[in-house]
C-alpha cells in the first residue's frame, strides 16, 4: 500500500525523535565520562593510565557498528541473558556513551596537556588547592582551546547516530530505510539526509556562537 | 626577625648541580637582590625559597605567607583584572567580599591601573600586566614578596614603570627578594645583594661592598656587563 508524502514525514518525524535523543544523550553521558578517562589516562598510578590507554585504543580501534552489536548481543551471546526489545534503547545509549568519551577523553588530554606550566605554578602560589586549579584556572581555559576538536566530534556524533540502524534502533535512518524499501521511493532517505544536514547546521551555527561567547579573552 | 632563612640548601637536575650548599637570611622590611650570571642558580634558588622546586637538602624556615612575581606574568588570562587580584583572596583564603574588593581597588590604584579593573589581561602591555600581578600577590598580604626577573619579558622603555613600582614598595618597608638583571636597580633598591655564580654564593653584602668588590668573578661579570653597553 503507498501511503502519502504527508504520511511518510510523519513516520519520519518519530525516527527523528530517535536520533535527536541519542544524540543529546550521547553528549550528556560522554562529555562527563571522557574527563573521567582523561584522568585516568594522565594518572600518575601506572595501572589506571594502562587501563585508559587501552580502553581508548579499543573504542577507537574498533567500528562502532561493531561495539554497538556488542554491547547489544553480548549480554545474550555471553552470559545466556535474554534481550528485551526494550534494552536497545539502552544498548545504544550505552556503546555511543563509551566509544565517543574515548574520543573526548583523548580531546581533554591534548587541550589539558598544552596549558603552559606557569598557570599551576600561579595557581600554586596564591594557594589554590588542586580541585580549585583544575576546575578554577585550568579547565575553562582547556574548554576554549579544544573547542573546535569537539565540534568535530559533535558534528560526526550527528551522522553517527545513524549506525543504530545496526540493532534495528528506530532511529531516523532505520525508519526512512523501512519505509524506502516498503513505499519503493527515495523521498524517505532524501528527506533524512536533508533532516541529518539541517541538524548539523543547527549543530555548527550553535558550536560557533559557543566559540564566539568564549572570545572575550585571549 | 628572619622572614626566611634557607641553610645549606643543595639542587641538581639530571645530576648537574646547580645549587651547591647555599645559605641565607632574609630579615623583616630588608630588599634582597640576587644577581649574577644565567646559569648561574639564581632563578632555582628563588624556586626552592618559594617551594616550586624541592631541594634535594638543606632547611628552609619562613614566617609567614609568601607571594612570587613571574617573569612572565603568568595572569589568568579568562579572569578580568579585578578578579585576577581578588579570586584567591575570596575562594582561598575565604575572606569578606567587601573587603576584599576595597582592596583591590587601591591595589589598582597604587599600580596606576584603576581604569583597567574590567580589562582581560590580553588587552594590557607587559608592563601594565606585570603591575596586575604584583597587585595579585599583594593582595594575599604576604610577608615577603619574590621577584623572579620581573623586568626580562619587558621591552626597555616598560621596565623603569615596574622598577618604580618595586622602589616605591621597598619605601613601605615591603621584605623582597629580587632576582634580577637590572644591575643599577638592584644598586639602587637592595639593601643586601647575592651574587651567585656556578651554584654558590661568591660574594654578597651591602650594593657598596658588592660593587666594590676585589672577588675576580664579581669583577669579571660586572666589566662583562659594561662592555655589553
Amino acid at each position: 500500500m503507498n501511503i502519502s508524502i504527508a504520511a511518510m514525514l510523519g513516520q519520519l518525524s518519530g525516527g527523528m525523535i530517535g536520533t535527536i535523543g541519542i544524540f543529546f544523550a550521547t553528549l550528556l553521558f560522554s562529555l562527563p565520562l571522557g574527563l573521567l578517562v582523561a584522568f585516568g589516562r594522565m594518572s600518575k598510578i601506572k595501572i589506571i593510565q594502562w587501563i585508559a590507554k587501552i580502553y581508548i585504543s579499543i573504542m577507537r580501534g574498533t567500528p562502532l557498528m561493531l561495539q554497538l552489536m556488542v554491547v547489544y548481543f553480548g549480554p545474550y551471546y555471553i552470559f545466556g541473558i535474554q534481550i528485551s526489545a526494550s534494552y536497545r534503547l539502552g544498548a545504544v545509549l550505552i556503546a555511543f556513551a563509551i566509544n565517543y568519551a574515548a574520543y573526548f577523553a583523548e580531546i581533554y588530554r591534548g587541550g589539558i596537556e598544552s596549558m603552559p606550566t606557569g598557570q599551576y605554578e600561579a595557581a600554586r602560589l596564591l594557594g589554590y588547592n588542586k580541585g580549585q586549579t583544575f576546575f578554577r584556572i585550568i579547565f575553562p581555559q582547556v574548554i576554549k582551546r579544544i573547542m573546535p576538536s569537539v565540534t568535530n566530534e559533535v558534528i560526526t556524533l550527528v551522522k553517527d547516530t545513524s549506525l543504530a540502524f545496526s540493532i534495528a534502533y528506530a532511529e531516523m535512518f532505520t525508519t526512512a530505510k523501512q519505509i524506502a524499501s516498503s513505499q519503493t521511493s527515495i523521498i524517505p532517505l532524501v528527506s533524512a539526509g536533508i533532516f541529518y544536514y539541517l541538524f548539523n547546521l543547527l549543530v555548527a551555527v550553535t558550536m560557533e556562537l559557543l566559540e564566539k561567547k568564549l572570545d572575550y579573552y585571549k | 626577625m628572619s622572614l626566611l632563612e634557607m641553610s645549606h640548601i643543595k639542587k641538581s637536575f639530571d645530576g648537574v648541580e646547580v645549587l651547591k650548599d647555599i645559605s641565607l637570611k632574609v630579615e623583616e622590611g630588608e630588599v634582597l637582590a640576587i644577581i649574577g650570571p644565567s646559569g648561574s642558580g639564581k632563578s632555582t634558588l628563588l624556586r626552592c625559597a618559594t617551594d616550586l622546586e624541592t631541594p634535594d637538602g638543606g632547611d628552609i624556615h619562613y614566617e609567614g605567607k609568601f607571594g612570587l612575581v613571574f617573569q612572565n606574568f603568568n595572569l589568568f588570562p579568562h579572569f578580568s583584572v579585578l578578579k585576577n587580584i581578588t579570586d584567591a583572596p575570596l575562594k582561598v583564603q575565604k575572606r569578606e567580599k567587601e573587603e576584599v574588593l576595597r582592596e583591590a581597588r587601591a591595589l589598582l590604584k597604587k599600580m596606576g591601573l584603576e581604569d583597567k579593573e574590567n580589562a582581560y589581561p590580553y588587552q594590557l602591555s607587559g608592563g601594565q600586566q606585570q603591575r596586575v600581578s604584583i597587585a595579585r600577590a599583594l593582595a594575599m598580604n604576604p610577608k615577603i614578596l619574590f621577584f623572579d626577573e620581573p623586568t626580562s619579558a619587558l621591552d626597555p622603555e616598560l621596565t623603569g614603570e615596574i622598577l618604580k613600582v618595586i622602589k616605591d614598595l621597598a619605601a613601605e618597608q615591603m621584605t623582597m627578594v629580587i632576582v634580577t638583571h637590572e644591575m643599577n636597580f638592584a644598586k639602587n633598591v637592595a639593601d643586601h645583594i647575592i651574587f651567585m655564580d656556578k651554584g654558590i654564593i661568591e660574594e654578597q653584602g651591602t650594593p657598596e661592598e658588592v660593587f666594590g668588590s676585589d672577588n675576580a668573578r664579581m669583577k669579571g661579570f660586572l666589566g662583562k656587563l659594561a662592555t655589553d653597553k
